[in-house]
């Protein structure tokens, strides 16, 4: 579903050249749920980024979905991203000036899905908005926010689901629900899940985790050895 | 197209949302102000359009200030065509003890031949179309007449020396001066019945008309027969040359006012520009995300052309009805001295607001909200990623570029457009210099007086450039109007006031010689005053050193209209004090030796022609030649009556012609000129006092219609003032957040606000009062040559109005941002 071969990515700063990721490779299978744990600075959200086809690599290729991201520009990995990708943020990124239910019908319009509103009710409804629908973000908690990017992500039915720290917000109870919502929705789905997280609750669930320390790739084991 | 579909879907909700409230009203604002005056004119030069074929009340008219041939209306009536005839003077009408000053018209069966007379059987009688003229010692009187001598119909009113009977009040006729005043009500009378009245003598001002009607080729054929053997004093005006005339005075007054709410379009687009600016900063996120989404850049950019086209036919929709809406308080004021019933307007000036609408958005919105379209996807990751970047070059070019289009648009004419930019630029920068001197002299007040100032004052200094934008915008408008509404009246009152006490304020016409003594014997025994008075000769000139005036190249266009028409001479012996010899020598009190001639300087130069020219003078169907032999300059404002011509003494008497007179009669005396009317018939008095009060309606009826253009100037820079709070919004907001935290009361945080606005507003009230004093000084100073002294209304007015307006909006505006609870402020962030 998801592979990558020999990615760096440099960037030039005031110092010197730095560099973020060093030859990192991997490849994710169909459905399978990996988190990209490290310390902070070590390039996870960065890979992640690559990965998604937000940033290009200074080296390396990346295969989504069978199709090379790498080789595609900006507007061919944005129509891919299009169908096939799902997006949770720590920070939500709800568009401020929406109701829930228009935030989660934008990428519906975007695919030109007729039946916009009534999926997006419906996929609120599987999170438990379904009574929140005409409430801006501004009237919602941080939680019930988290729980309106997560429909968002989910209403196209995404091959891949892309979550960079969806808890990292979020205070620890509602951390633990948001990430329960976000796994059963997954297993539901059978989508294949890439997250960035800190909380260790979270990576645990995972089938595998990825530990990234100063741009490479530290070790690639199953989850459940990382939690125990 | 399915951006089409997201892209109204987007619209919707961004209005909502009130994203594009102070896109909406900028743009809303500069539309409804080009409209307004769009849609006045429109209907103005409509008016007059569909006049033009009537407005000579024949499709010919052969006009002259001397009796017509005959001959001319036979020769039309054997070539089958209508004709008519009317003669217009100006003379006194009495009744009873009131007398005024009335245009007669004296018109032959037939009149008009074309369009028609509207009449009313009572002063404000509904009107109907009139069959036929006035019968044989009747007159239909225009309601104005009516008005000043407190008559109605069926009232007797005397003209010279018959009493003629009011039958109709006359509302229309279709060769009236249309779009000016008249500075005497209309008498309609038969023809006939002229030369009964004893005031038509030779020398007298008339103008005699010929008209005729009939089918074009005929008319053609007619023009082609007589136009060579027509005199000097005698001219042809055909149905295009009225239609001209009017065009070209429309086209002026319709690009003067057009250009005055340009004023107001630049102050709203730059509102526009600040408002377009918020938008896309506020709206790189959400940018980020759509194509986080799976959004090309195409479609981004298709998404965002497709909104701001919505904007514009939104902005336009809106902004027309209002126009159209607006128009009718322009159409209010100028009702009077338009004088007739508007029609109403067409569509055209639609096209003015739609292209109004698409300048300001194409020149100051597209390149803002284009740039975000460029924003990269993993902003959504890194939201330190810097905003894609706009250069100076493309915002100000774009933006000038466009302005200049409009206005190219407007004026038809690059280099009227040149020197409008140029006037702009300069005006914009004195303005701006000025502005960011007392902006920056703000600075040394700051520590002045408690927290509240400090922080006020702090906010201006601290959004300099903006600051300066809000004490421009405002300064200028207020300038403008503080100009038209006060330092107009000043400078009106000081030039009467330079008028001596008991200059002469009734000045006489028409005065046959053999009256003039006996009329100055009548003022000194009524006033104890004898008249100054003057010959006066009328003729045309004719022929420069032996060549006519056809063949003759004069230096310049005031020069050609000189010999459009006929000229006052007169003859004197003495050198009036007014006046002062530049050039060859004056012919000396005594002199009676062949006729010369003494021209005013300016004429000379217009004409070109100068000292030992020989000029030839038609005079009354006569011609008489003299040789130049002194030029003058003239002080026009003397209150004297002046002579571009001066014929020598002695030979010039023998000439045909009538008197002026001037003479002062105080106010509790002016019941005599009653008197003199019915002694003198055929004198024409003119009050100058009742003109003056005339001519200072029509500058207060003018101003106020271009003070009303300015209004929507100022709403302008109300919106470029909510604009820029608008901009600042969010940084308000976290301020006032900290202050509430740090222990500020919410009170002292609003008193902060409210100094920081009411200050930029008296900066803005100093910038327009120091404007319009300099211009009122200057004009007072240059054009006018008075001495000016600044009302002292002046700055109270500017300083209050500025003061206001800037600080109860901007406070207004301010104040929720301020009154946010801090948590959910900080927690934003």
């Amino acid at each position: 579903m998801l592979r990558a071969t020999g990615l760096s990515k440099q960037v030039s700063s005031p110092e010197g050249t730095l560099t973020i990721l060093d030859d990192v490779s991997l490849e994710i299978a169909r459905g399978e749920s990996v988190a990209l744990v490290g310390p902070s600075g070590a390039g996870k959200t960065t890979l992640l980024a690559i990965l998604a086809g937000l940033d290009q690599p200074t080296r390396g290729r990346v295969w989504l979905c069978g199709e090379e991201l790498t080789g595609l520009d900006e507007d061919g990995r944005a129509l891919l991203r299009a169908r096939r990708v799902g997006f949770v943020f720590q920070s939500f990124h709800l568009v401020q000036s929406l109701t829930a239910l228009e935030n989660v019908m934008l990428p519906l319009e975007l695919a030109g899905e007729p039946r916009a509103a009534a999926l997006a009710r419906e996929t609120l409804a599987n999170v438990g908005l379904g009574s929140r629908t005409g409430h801006y973000p501004k009237q919602l908690s941080g939680g019930e926010q988290q729980r309106v990017a997560i429909a968002r992500a989910f209403v196209l039915r995404p091959e891949v689901l892309f979550a960079d720290e969806p808890t990292g917000n979020l205070d620890s109870a509602t951390g633990e629900r948001i990430g329960r919502l976000l796994f059963d929705l997954n297993a539901e789905a059978r989508t294949t899940l890439v997250l960035v997280t800190h909380e260790r609750s979270l990576a645990a669930r995972c089938d595998r985790t990825i530990r990234i320390e100063a741009g490479r790739v530290a070790t690639g084991e199953p989850a459940a050895a990382v939690a125990g | 197209m399915k951006f089409l579909g997201f892209a109204f879907r987007t619209f919707r909700r961004d209005l909502r949302a009130g994203e594009l409230s102070i896109l909406v009203a900028a743009i809303v604002v500069a539309v409804t102000a080009m409209t307004a005056v769009g849609f006045f004119t429109d209907r103005v030069a409509g008016a007059m359009k569909a006049q033009a074929s009537q407005v000579l009340a024949a499709d010919l008219v052969l006009r002259s200030a001397g009796p017509l041939s005959p001959g001319y209306l036979v020769e039309a009536r054997g070539l089958g065509l209508e004709i008519a005839e009317t003669l217009a003077f100006p003379t006194v009408v009495v009744a009873g003890e009131q007398t005024t000053l009335a245009a007669i018209d004296a018109v032959s069966a037939g009149y008009p031949l074309r369009g028609e007379l509207r009449v009313a059987d009572t002063l404000f009688g509904n009107g109907r179309p009139a069959t036929g003229i006035p019968g044989r010692g009747e007159a239909w009187a225009e309601p104005g007449l009516l008005g000043r001598l407190g008559l109605d119909v069926g009232a007797s009113v005397t003209v010279g020396e018959r009493t003629l009977r009011v039958t109709r009040v006359l509302q229309y006729k279709p060769d009236q001066n249309i779009g000016f005043v008249n500075l005497a009500p209309g008498l309609m009378v038969n023809l006939e019945d002229v030369p009964g009245f004893g005031v038509v003598k030779p020398g007298s001002r008339v103008t005699y008309n010929q008209m005729f009607a009939g089918e074009e080729a005929r008319i053609a054929e007619f023009r082609r027969s007589i136009t060579p053997r027509l005199r000097p004093d005698e001219a042809l005006r055909g149905r295009e040359d009225a239609g001209e005339q009017i065009n070209a005075a429309i086209d002026r007054a319709q690009r003067f006012l057009t250009l005055a709410s340009l004023v107001t379009v630049i102050l709203a687009a730059v509102a526009t520009g600040m408002a377009a600016r918020r938008y896309a900063l506020r709206h790189l996120d959400n940018v980020a995300l759509l194509k986080t989404l799976g959004a090309t850049q195409g479609f981004v950019i298709a998404v965002t052309v497709t909104e701001l086209a919505l904007v514009i036919a939104m902005t336009a929709a809106l902004g027309v009805l209002l126009g159209y809406g607006a128009q009718y308080g322009l159409a209010f004021i100028a009702a009077e001295f338009v004088g007739f019933v508007l029609p109403p307007a067409s569509g055209q000036p639609f096209l003015l607001g739609v292209l109004t609408a698409a300048t300001i958005v194409m020149g100051f919105a597209l390149p803002h909200l284009l740039s975000v379209g460029t924003t990269p996807p993993l902003r959504v990751l890194r939201r330190d990623l810097p905003p894609p970047q706009l250069g100076a070059a493309v915002t100000y070019g774009v933006a000038l570029a466009a302005i200049g289009a409009l206005v190219l648009v407007i004026v038809r004419d690059p280099l009227l457009l040149g020197l409008i930019a140029g006037g702009v630029v300069a005006l914009a920068l004195v303005a701006t210099g000025l502005g960011w001197l007392l902006v920056r002299s703000l600075a040394r007040f700051r520590g002045a007086a408690g927290i509240a100032w400090r922080y006020g004052l702090a906010n201006i200094a601290r959004r300099g450039g903006e600051s300066v934008v809000q004490v421009v915008a405002f300064g200028l408008s207020l300038m403008v109007l503080l100009l038209l509404g006060v330092v107009r009246n000043d400078i009106l009152r000081t030039w009467e006031q330079t008028l001596p006490a008991n200059a002469p304020n009734q000045f006489m016409i028409n005065i046959e010689p053999d009256q003039l003594a006996g009329l100055k014997q009548f003022f000194q025994d009524e006033v104890g005053q004898e008249p100054f008075s003057l010959p006066l000769i009328r003729g045309r000139l004719t022929g420069v050193n032996g060549t006519p005036v056809k063949d003759f190249t004069v230096a310049n266009a005031q020069g050609a209209t000189f010999l459009q028409r006929e000229a006052n001479l007169t003859w004197m012996g003495a050198l009036p004090e007014s006046n002062q010899v530049t050039a060859g020598t004056w012919w000396g009190e005594d002199y009676a030796g062949p006729l010369q001639l003494s021209l005013d300087a300016e004429l000379a130069t217009n004409l070109g022609v100068t000292v030992g020219d020989t000029l030839t003078f038609n005079v009354a169907g006569e011609d008489i030649e003299a040789p130049v032999t002194s030029l003058r300059t003239i002080e026009w404002d003397s209150f004297q009556p002046n002579f571009f011509v001066v014929l020598s003494p002695g030979l010039a008497a023998d000439l045909p012609q009538t008197y002026l007179a001037s003479v002062y009669v105080p106010r509790d005396r002016v019941e005599i000129l009653s008197t003199l009317v019915r002694q003198f018939p055929g004198v024409t008095v003119l009050d100058l006092e009742v003109i003056l009060s005339q001519v200072r309606e029509v500058i207060d009826k003018a101003s106020m219609a271009v003070q009303y253009v300015f209004l929507f100037t100022l709403l302008a820079g109300v919106v470029v003032l909510l604009a820029a709070i608008q901009l600042t919004r969010d940084e308000r907001r976290f301020e006032s957040a900290i202050l509430h935290t740090l222990g500020a009361a919410r009170r002292k945080i609003l008193q902060g606000v409210a100094i920081e606005f009411l200050t930029l507003g008296s900066l803005a009230g100093v910038l327009a009062a120091v404007g319009a004093t300099i211009l009122g000084w200057g004009l007072a100073t240059y054009a006018f040559k008075l001495d000016y002294t600044v009302s002292a209304l002046l700055w109270p007015l500017g300083l209050v109005a500025g003061a206001l307006i800037v600080g109860i909006a901007g406070t207004l505006a301010t104040r929720k941002a301020v009154n946010e609870p801090p948590v959910a402020v900080l927690r934003d962030r």
